[in-house]
């Protein structure tokens, strides 16, 4: 019994993974090749891709930019691609020559800058409301002038029109504030909102003409004729969005309401308005509303556009917010009434918060609707930026050029939306107080 | 009882309406442009260029009629339309009066309640097929595949054609003209249709307009001329004369570069009535007496204006055809300045 027994005395140090199981091989070895099957699909699928972006990329990349008409583009492709379909390559030389129509319309050049400071100031606006935690609060000065500046800044004009309109506001805010201690809040708030559409459709435009008289302050007024391209379909989509989420709200609260006139009117005007194509409310706008309004009266196409959509929207709204508004238990409701909370306080600190955060994702989902639907406005004959790809290729030089305008159209409209999108995916994340 | 209530309304606001827009030359003068309704965008009819500057045929009949009212070729507003909503936007008022390439047909003329002031394109419906396709008439087209916009009545005219020279065809429906290049292109129909103006516009974009061959058979008859609304015909005066001039401009060797050098007078009465040194045409229309002058002068007569934009010289390149001068065996033909 003289065998040897042998013992390892230290431990082996720890050794580096194979190499085919750590890196880009091992990553590609588990998610790519871990199995014929998968190999096979994923053999299939680079093919696939490569296939896809052999077409596009050369298109893409390999382009004219250089080129004052269709003609010319390949004229380029012809002398540089011999044998090269023209199809093969992209002309972005449309783009190159109207890319600032494509934005603008034809809003005139020299005064792009109040578009431009408009959108900047819309972010200002919006950064308060939607990065409330980063900003400080003070900006919110800026959100509540900026309805008012910026119809001034884009339509131009006295600056005292949208002076008297805020000031409606003021004067209704504080009719309320002052009469509701003396008449009970519900009447103080009718007397309120009659005391602004007063002042709106009587006093107010006097004032203002009076003022703008003996104190011209202005800019340079455009017409809505000139509006256009990408700036009107962004025009519309905010105004949509951001007064629709408001009357969403109130719409909401109504059709859950027990008065009988408030629910009535709330739940006809949301199943009237869903019920009807958009196109629809948009002929109405451009073409009955024409024949019902006296001869003369110059009600804005685009405004008239703009409450439509808002309309459209704000139904669509109401229904996602009611969602969330179903969503939330009972005990929550009676839990604000336990704390002795009146109903718009429970509605402000209790309810809305949480059915608000539940509704996020249908919320933004239908605001990337609407803004995607601003498009339909082309078929009325406003100049959207699809309405004007038309009106570009029925220019001579360009006539034939498709897949470059709807490509860059394509993408602005992805910008927009894929933003929100991840937006809101952020807002979710951050609201996020139950612990799955 | 309650329909017939709320029908009458309607037309009382319709006489209202009416009454009220009697007297557009007034408007127009007190507002200082002329409200032009054109297409959203029509190649050689009516676009824009990069700098928001609409051209095009139609688009000259427009600033022909401003300058002949305004004196100004860019007092004009364009307000773009599209085939559904520039009937209203005309009989509201808010345009003055339609260049619109829109053919002049009975029902639009008395029941829609416009007036049709001239012709200023005869169109007409035509087919364009690949060369190789190897076919020289419409009536060889048995069993063809046809692009066709829906809801035109370029639709209603191919059945009409097909069925009374009893041959079949496949539609193959499209929306817009936009979509019908690129289908035909791909080869998703034999044969396109629509007004031949728009084919050889339609053809000249192609890679190899060559390949492509228009087929002489026109099916339909399209007039289209500019339109006012009833109920001023002192106004419907002013268009109408004013597209009249320019044809007969053409018509008597009146062109841009020597209207001004005419207007002194020639031996040529007719000429000189309608330069204005001669008779009172101008102060009957409620115009100065050199409108037409300024007219021409600003524009272009009939031929200048065509040649232009839709000429043989341009892209599009449509002949005359029988858009030429009476005198030249077309139909283009304005009653005498007298």
């Amino acid at each position: 019994m003289a065998e040897k027994s042998f013992v390892r005395m230290e431990m082996l140090p720890e050794q580096a993974p194979p190499a085919s199981s750590v890196g880009v091989i091992g990553w590609v070895r588990a998610n790519l090749f871990s199995s014929w099957f998968n190999s096979i699909l994923t053999v299939i699928s680079i093919y696939f891709i490569w296939r896809v972006l052999a077409g596009i990329l050369p298109w893409v990349f390999l382009s004219v930019w250089d080129a004052d008409s269709l003609a010319g583009c390949r004229e380029v492709i012809a002398a540089n691609w011999p044998g090269a379909e023209s199809a093969e390559h992209a002309c972005w030389a449309v783009i190159n020559e109207r890319w600032l129509q494509l934005l603008y319309g034809f809003y005139p050049p020299e005064l792009y800058w109040r578009p431009n400071l408009a959108i900047i100031l819309l972010f200002v606006a919006l950064a308060p409301v939607l990065f409330a935690d980063r900003v400080p609060r003070k900006l919110l000065y800026v959100t509540m002038v900026y309805p008012f500046l910026m119809p001034w800044l884009l339509w131009g004009g006295t600056i005292w029109g949208p002076l008297m309109a805020a000031a409606g506001f003021v004067i209704g805010f504080y009719v309320i504030k002052i009469l509701s201690d003396e008449i009970g809040a519900l009447s103080a708030m009718i007397v309120g909102v009659l005391a602004t559409v007063t002042w709106w459709l009587g006093a107010g435009p006097a004032v203002a003409d009076a003022l703008s008289g003996t104190l011209p302050i202005g800019i340079e007024a455009v017409e809505s004729r000139k509006f256009g391209g990408f700036m009107l379909s962004v025009l519309i989509g905010v105004v949509a969005i951001g007064v629709s989420l408001p009357i969403g709200i109130v719409l909401a609260l109504g059709r859950q309401s027990d008065l009988l006139i408030v629910k009535g009117i709330c739940v006809g005007f949301i199943e009237f308005i869903r019920g009807v194509p958009l196109i629809t409310l948009l002929f109405v706008a451009s073409t009955l509303l024409n024949i019902f309004l006296p001869p003369g009266t110059n009600f804005d196409i685009i405004l008239r556009v703009m409450i439509m959509v808002t309309l459209f929207a704000a139904a669509y709204m109401a229904e996602v917010i009611r969602g969330g508004l179903a969503a939330l238990p009972k005990g929550q409701y009676e839990g604000a009434d336990s704390l002795g909370l009146d109903y718009w306080q429970s509605q402000r600190l209790i309810i809305m918060p949480q059915a608000l955060k539940i509704s996020i994702p249908g919320i933004v989902s239908t605001f990337i609707g609407i803004f995607k639907d601003t498009t339909l406005v082309s078929i009325i004959g406003l100049l959207d930026p699809l309405g004007l790809a038309n009106a570009i290729r029925a220019d001579a030089a360009w006539n034939g050029v498709y897949w470059e305008l709807f490509a860059f159209i394509a993408l602005l409209f992805f910008v927009f939306c894929f933003s929100m999108s991840r937006y809101s995916m952020y807002l979710e994340r951050k609201l996020q107080t139950d612990h799955r | 009882m309650k329909k017939s209530i709320f029908f009458g309304t309607l037309a009382l606001s319709g006489i209202a309406a009416g009454a009220a827009a009697a007297g557009t030359l007034d408007d127009v003068k007190a507002r200082g442009k002329l409200n032009c309704g054109v297409s959203t965008g029509l190649v050689g009819f009516a676009a824009p260029d990069a700098n928001g500057n609409w051209d095009g045929f139609d688009v000259a009949v427009c600033r022909a009629v401003a300058v002949a009212t305004l004196g100004d070729a860019n007092a004009v507003e364009f307000v773009p339309t599209t085939g559904k909503t520039r009937f209203t936007a005309l009989a509201s008022g808010e345009v003055d009066m339609l260049a619109r390439n829109t053919t002049w047909t009975f029902s639009r003329d008395v029941d829609l309640k416009f007036e049709f002031v001239g012709v200023n394109y005869y169109d007409g419906q035509g087919f364009m097929v690949p060369k190789d396709l190897g076919v020289s008439s419409a009536k060889d087209l048995d069993g063809a595949t046809v692009c066709i916009q829906t809801g035109t009545t370029t639709e209603l005219n191919l059945a009409d054609f097909f069925r009374s020279n009893n041959i079949s065809y496949e539609p193959v429906p499209i929306e817009t003209n936009a979509e019908a290049q690129q289908q035909y292109l791909a080869g998703a129909c034999d044969v396109y249709t629509t007004d031949a103006s728009g084919l050889a516009a339609t053809r000249a974009t192609f890679e190899n307009p060559g390949d492509h061959v228009l087929l002489p058979e026109i099916i339909s008859k399209e007039p289209l001329g500019p339109l006012v609304r009833h109920g001023d015909s002192e106004w419907g005066d002013i268009v109408r004369w004013t597209l009249n001039a320019m044809i007969t401009a053409e018509e008597l060797g009146v062109t841009s570069a020597n209207a001004g050098e005419m207007a002194g007078g020639t031996n040529n009465p007719e000429i000189n009535r309608l330069l204005g040194s001669e008779g009172t045409l101008g102060e009957m229309l409620g115009l100065s007496a050199d409108w037409a002058k300024n007219v021409i002068m600003s524009q272009g007569n009939y031929g200048e204006v065509f040649e232009r934009n839709i000429g043989e010289n341009t892209p599009i390149g449509l002949a005359r055809g029988l858009n030429a001068q009476w005198t030249n065996g077309g139909l283009i033909y304005s009653p005498p300045f007298r």
